[in-house]
């Protein structure tokens, strides 16, 4: 009788604390800027360099609409996510937050009312930003156009929407505190970790997640797949990852969207190189290589181009004959591209992949880029075209550039199409 | 301001870097035998060659010249093959509504300038980026191989 | 707008019932005027088709458009062969609007389409030339006082018997002061020099070097260039845009709404400023109440329709009844879809506004109306409107409605200097005026030996003349829509064809090259096939047999079956096809070969086609736009249709809705039967043959009926 009241006490505290740590507000602790903090305009533009490097417009942004004021829709496995309003605005937009309620935000995923936020959003990698880094970035946001305009509310299945339910989540994947340099390693090398891992938050995509939808560094940057698009390995592995590019390669990716014999970048990495990484200095750009070189290998995902060498128009004649009227317009038959380096297909990994992943979703879905030249696109194909058309037309573009028998059928096709977004009506 | 090299001449044009050749050709030099008909690389109707290769120039932004010549349809004839391919288009009658021909010409030049003697498959590959609504394909055809044997 | 005036097709009944004889009886109006026209510098003026100036210079003025169907050349040729003269001698120019000059008597209207322009000139034309001979050799004749009997004319000059001679241009002056004969003689065909000649279409060789100028390379002082965008929904308006954003982009003027709000132009120094301009503007637009629409809502009130009874275009016997009681029944439903014409020049309009008038610079198939139109938008009288029609980049039937003239003036209005409106290809597709879609209910009886005994055809779908040229859409009964289905060169016991009008939502539709035939002879062509097959019969057989008293369908159908070797083995997966048919006053038969490969994928091999259509002008022209028509035709009977979603075009540019290429066009063969018969249509014949023929080959290559184009979209691959 005595300790079945015990039993009921400790039960009871467990229930406290667990009650507690759920549900007691977040706390908010003040920050201050270091002395080595910028003011004034070059403050704001030091916090425009670092919005870039952190590309917070490209999820931030409708299509079609006002930078920064949100809107824009994140379709995941649990239900519909849309990136809020973080123009100056006071009611819609973070206006009337803090500063201390904006580093919060960065650092432990809490919106200005303490209520936990979606990992969608990238805390996880910006909890490792400094608090200057992150208050340059406030500053900066204080100067966007103040957009009065709200966003649709999210819609998650249960428990999903249980947002207390994060708390967990954070404890077991979110770091406590900012980026810690690496005594071992030099400047440059931290410098890159530090735009890999905190601003560039590159691992949100590129390293694979564990069950609990935590990125499984076990496997870091070896490669995932990402609302249908494959991030593609990044350790220095020389079939897989990035082992077989020079560092001028990768450094001429980053901050243009294609490298010479690899190709060009497509749908969410030429988003985050037209938004973001193409601003970076070099002197940037070089940290980021000397960083993602130190990456151990990871034998994951796709191989990049294979050897075939055979003709292959004489075995996929239909393939062949799609690519001359539909494709060679701006890649030429050749595929070095017409006019235009981010034609060029030869090397590119996309190509190369047997499954056609990616392939698949530029041909369903089209893709576009932002450059020093303007817009490059390319149009969803799949309408006027049927599945087989398009298996045959993927087979010849993977054998004839990416150098590889592949076996891609028309039923990968449809379900590739079944994920494109749905047309809307829209003014031509 | 930027220089262009078209047809042998320079010109000076003061325009946006992002801003297609086809639209300087036409609107800002008034050479319209360059015509637009899709806008997305997909009907050849604006083809031009730069530094001797057939570009589109409804997507070539003129910021990506860098100095590179222009030839356009106005200047084609000043070519050996340019004139070769005209005269078979005059001889064989290929022409209908003819808004597609400059591009289609200057297609058909580049091809031989680089495959003097072209077979229909290496027709199908230089020229199936060129639409023809008139459906003149069967007398481009036959107008290339005679150019080509001239 | 009312055009209530005789129809082509009327017309046509009435010559074809007069061998031709309506032509022949045309009235001139030039002809019919006391005096010629004549001007202070002495130019000869006889009618309205010909000018001579005092230095000989000759200028046909065109009475038809050119649209890349070769017709300035066609009506060079009349004209020179009477007024013997060489094509390189004769300068050509659009006529300006004018019903009273240059109506088309066939179709009612000053037009361009229809294939009828050499049916309508080949009198016209020849007559007003010999008229100017006549005169200019009578004028010579009496300077030198002789019989003008005793004169002739060779290349513009003038030989009397002791062979002394006087150009054309130094009587000139003289010959307009004489009265125009009421009558003249024309050329009897044995002694034509240049009519029946392969002679060298005069507009080639600016289209070579690129110094043709079409309606979208006109170029005014002070113009600037303007890009449109139009409701993505019919009936649609503008709610919202961010003119300021369009302002700041560089080289943007102007930022012009219309008054009714369906349309806005940005408008700047050139294509690309108005282009990024109207990005930014980022114009958004209520769809108003069709925003529910799409091609599935459509189609099945078109099917509710087509079950009830339609107009009766065709009663001949008791057709229900035969078919009931027959051996054999056969009934099938076809559907053509949508189409967009898209032809290579998108639309454009060059328009300057001032407050006494106006100047429009375009190519139109009908610049009357394109005149009424911006006289009806800006307000001013019709006649201070001046039209300078140009060649165009393609029309294919687009360029017979003036809905983008209509626009172009709505937004020129608001504009001081002269502007040129350029749609993107986006815009053209998408606001088209569609090829109708059609359902068409069909069913035919065969007898124990596979004799036809009775057909009935019901034809639902839109009414372009109803809108169009409402005064030839009498009793509910649209003649363009069941052209080719009432009347077949077929002999059947019991025939009914009836129309059941249905007009789609939120779809504008028109005329689309081949118009009613190029529906109406894809489902008969098909259906006798079916019918064929039915009958256990090889389907050039089978139509043999009820051409007994048709000898030019027979003659074309024997030729193009010999020709292409009907009948001769064809590896498996291979197929000829054939079609047979009577349009635009020609006849013409097309035996199509194509295989489908293992992905589905349709390939063309070869076309042997066999016309005749009677005297004919220019046969390499016939033969070009038998060759081009087919291949548009085949391009959009295996790849096109247009489809909606939420009220609004989901097509929008060649990506989406494909065009042949080269690399997928047959080898064609054109054989042309030579005879005197009056000239028949040529310009959408190929166009009209293609889909049948194609229907019908890859039945015999595979297997599948297919009922419903595009033909690539719908064959089930792996056969
Ligand atoms: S206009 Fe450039 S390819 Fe069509
Ligand atoms: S000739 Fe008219 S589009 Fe080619």
């Amino acid at each position: 009788m005595k300790w079945l009241g015990l039993v009921f006490g400790i039960v009871g505290l467990a229930g406290l604390a667990a009650a507690a740590f759920f549900f007691l507000p977040a706390g908010l602790t003040p920050v201050t800027a270091s002395a080595a903090q910028p003011t004034g305009t070059a403050l704001i533009a030091r916090g425009e360099y670092l919005a870039k490097a952190a590309d917070c417009e490209a999820c931030h942004t409708n299509p079609g609409g006002h930078p920064f004021a949100g809107g824009r829709a994140f379709n995941l496995p649990f239900g519909t996510v849309y990136a809020p309003n973080i123009t100056p605005d006071h009611d819609h937009g973070i206006g009337a937050w803090s500063d201390a309620e904006f580093v919060r935000a960065l650092h432990h995923g809490v919106d200005r009312e303490g209520d936990d936020l979606y990992p969608v959003f990238p805390y996880a990698s910006y909890a490792l930003l400094s608090d200057d880094d992150a208050l340059a970035i406030r500053a900066y946001l204080a100067t966007v156009k103040p957009v009065a305009a709200d966003v649709p509310d999210n819609d998650l299945k249960f428990p999903f929407n249980q947002r207390y339910l994060m708390r967990a989540w954070k404890l077991l994947f979110v770091p406590g505190h900012p980026y810690q340099p690496d005594s071992s390693k030099d400047a440059t090398w931290n410098r890159g970790a530090y735009l890999v891992e905190a601003l560039g938050h590159c691992g949100e995509c590129h390293t694979p997640r564990n069950v609990m939808q935590g990125l499984d560094n076990s496997k870091k940057f070896a490669g995932a797949e990402q609302v249908g698009w494959l991030a593609y390995n990044l350790t220095s592995d020389a079939d897989h990852g990035l082992g077989g590019w020079s560092d001028a390669q990768v450094a001429q990716y980053l901050s243009t969207g294609h490298a010479e014999g690899h190709g060009p970048a497509s749908g969410p990495m030429a988003e985050a190189i037209g938004y973001s990484l193409r601003f970076l200095t070099q002197d940037d750009i070089h940290a980021m290589v000397a960083y993602l070189r130190s990456i151990p290998p990871q034998p994951d995902g796709p191989p990049a181009v294979g050897r075939t060498t055979s003709p292959v128009a004489e075995k996929n004649p239909l393939g062949a004959r799609l690519f001359v009227e539909a494709c060679a317009g701006c890649h030429l038959p050749s595929g070095h591209g017409r006019q235009s380096v981010w034609a060029g297909l030869e090397g590119s990994h996309t190509t190369g992949d047997p499954k056609g992943t990616n392939l698949l979703q530029v041909l369903t879905q089209g893709t576009e880029i932002k450059t020093s030249q303007g817009l490059m696109f390319m149009h969803s194909f799949a309408s006027a075209y049927t599945d087989e058309e398009l298996a045959a037309l993927a087979n010849y573009t993977c054998a004839q550039f990416g150098q590889r028998e592949c076996h891609i059928t028309a039923e990968q096709v449809r379900k590739a199409r079944a994920k494109a977004p749905a047309k809307t009506a829209q003014a031509g | 301001m930027k220089v262009l090299s078209i047809n042998g001449q320079l010109h000076q044009v003061d325009v946006p870097d992002d801003m297609p050749l086809l639209w300087v050709l036409r609107d800002v030099l008034g050479m319209t035998g360059t015509k637009f008909g899709c806008g997305i690389a997909q009907c050849g109707a604006c083809t031009v060659h730069l530094a001797g290769e057939p570009v589109r120039s409804c997507l070539l932004p003129v910021g990506a010249i860098d100095g590179r010549p222009v030839t356009t349809i106005e200047a084609i004839s000043q070519t050996a093959n340019g004139r070769k391919i005209q005269e078979a288009w005059l001889d064989k009658e290929v022409v209908q509504c003819g808004y597609c021909q400059s591009g289609q010409i200057m297609s058909a030049t580049a091809l031989l300038n680089q495959n003097p003697h072209p077979t229909d498959a290496d027709i199908d590959a230089a020229m199936s980026g060129n639409i023809c609504r008139c459906g003149t394909y069967v007398r481009i055809r036959a107008a290339i191989h005679a150019a080509a044997s001239a | 707008m009312g055009y209530d005036k005789p129809s082509r097709r009327f017309i046509l009944k009435a010559s074809a019932a007069a061998g031709g004889g309506l032509l022949l009886g045309l009235h001139l109006p030039s002809l019919a005027r006391a005096g010629a026209e004549t001007d202070a510098a002495g130019e000869f003026m006889p009618n309205a088709f010909v000018r001579i100036d005092t230095r000989g210079g000759i200028t046909l003025i065109s009475p038809h458009a050119e649209v890349g169907q070769g017709i300035y050349t066609s009506s060079a040729m009349l004209i020179g062969e009477e007024l013997e003269v060489g094509l390189n001698q004769i300068q050509i120019e659009a006529a300006p609007p004018d019903l009273k000059k240059y109506l088309d008597p066939l179709l009612g209207d000053q037009a361009t389409g229809g294939s009828v322009s050499t049916r309508a000139d080949w009198v016209r034309l020849r007559e007003a030339a010999a008229v100017a001979r006549t005169m200019l050799i009578a004028a010579a004749a009496k300077k030198w006082n002789v019989d003008p009997a005793t004169c002739r004319a060779e290349r513009g000059v003038i030989h009397d018997a002791t062979g002394r001679t006087l150009g054309y241009g130094d009587v000139a002056a003289d010959a307009a002061q004489l009265p125009v004969p009421a009558s003249v003689k024309l050329k009897d065909p044995s002694q034509f020099k240049l009519i029946g000649t392969d002679a060298k279409r005069v507009d080639t060789p600016s289209k070579v070097n690129g110094s043709a100028i079409y309606g979208i390379d006109i170029m005014r002082p002070n113009m600037r260039f303007g890009t449109v965008a139009i409701t993505p929904v019919k009936g649609g308006k503008l709610i919202g845009m961010d003119e300021a954003a369009a302002r700041r982009v560089l080289g943007v003027r102007d930022v012009i709404r219309t008054d009714a709000g369906d349309a806005v132009a940005v408008i700047g120094d050139h294509m690309w400023a108005a282009k990024k301009g109207l990005e930014a503007l980022n114009p958004k637009w209520d769809p108003g109440e069709n925003g529910d629409v799409t091609l599935e809502t459509i189609v099945a009130a078109m099917d509710k329709a087509s079950q009830n009874k339609g107009v009766v275009a065709k009663n001949k016997g008791d057709a229900a009844t035969a078919v009931k009681g027959a051996a054999t029944q056969v009934s099938a439903l076809y559907q053509s879809p949508f189409l967009s014409h898209s032809p290579m020049e998108p639309l454009n309009c060059t328009l300057h506004v001032q407050p006494d008038r106006a100047e429009i610079w375009l190519g139109t198939q009908v610049p009357v109306r394109a005149q009424k139109a911006v006289a009806a938008f800006t307000g001013l009288p019709q006649d201070k409107v001046t039209v300078y029609n140009q060649l165009m980049g393609g029309a294919f039937g687009r360029r017979l409605d003036i809905d983008s003239v209509e626009v172009a003036a709505a937004i020129a209005k608001h504009v001081p200097y002269p502007v040129k409106l350029v749609w993107t290809r986006e815009e053209d597709l998408r606001h088209d005026y569609y090829r109708p879609y059609y359902y068409d209910h069909v069913a035919a009886g065969l007898d124990a030996d596979g004799k036809v005994v009775g057909r009935t055809h019901r034809v639902t779908g839109s009414s372009i003349y109803a809108r169009w040229a409402p005064g030839a859409f009498k009793n509910g009964l649209d003649i363009d829509a069941i052209e080719c289905a009432a009347e077949t060169p077929y002999e059947i016991p019991a025939e009914y064809v009836d129309y059941v009008r249905d007009e789609p939502r939120a779809m504008n539709t028109s005329w689309w090259r081949g118009v009613g035939p190029t529906h109406n002879l894809f489902v008969v062509e098909s259906f006798i096939d079916e019918l064929a097959y039915a009958a256990k019969q090889d389907p050039v057989e089978f139509r043999r047999g009820m051409l007994k008293n048709n000898p030019r369908a027979l003659a074309v159908l024997n030729l193009a079956a010999e020709k292409s070797g009907w009948g001769s083995p064809l590896p498996r997966g291979t197929g000829r096809g054939v079609e047979l048919q009577f349009a635009f006053g020609s006849y013409l038969c097309t035996v199509l070969e194509v295989s489908v490969g293992p992905s589905g994928e349709i390939n063309l091999h070869r076309a042997v086609v066999a016309i005749d259509c009677g005297m004919t002008v220019n046969p390499d022209t016939v033969e070009a736009q038998i060759q081009g028509g087919l291949i548009l035709g085949l391009s959009t009977a295996m790849y096109n249709e247009i489809t909606l979603t939420g009220g609004a075009i989901d097509q929008s540019n060649f990506h989406d809705y494909r065009a042949m290429r080269i690399n997928e066009a047959p080898k064609i063969e054109v054989y042309q039967i030579r005879n005197s018969e009056s000239p028949g249509g040529i310009g959408e014949t190929g166009t009209a043959a293609a889909a049948p023929a194609l229907g019908n080959a890859l039945f015999a290559a595979t297997g599948q009926r297919l009922r419903h184009p595009p033909f690539a979209r719908r064959l089930v691959s792996g056969t």
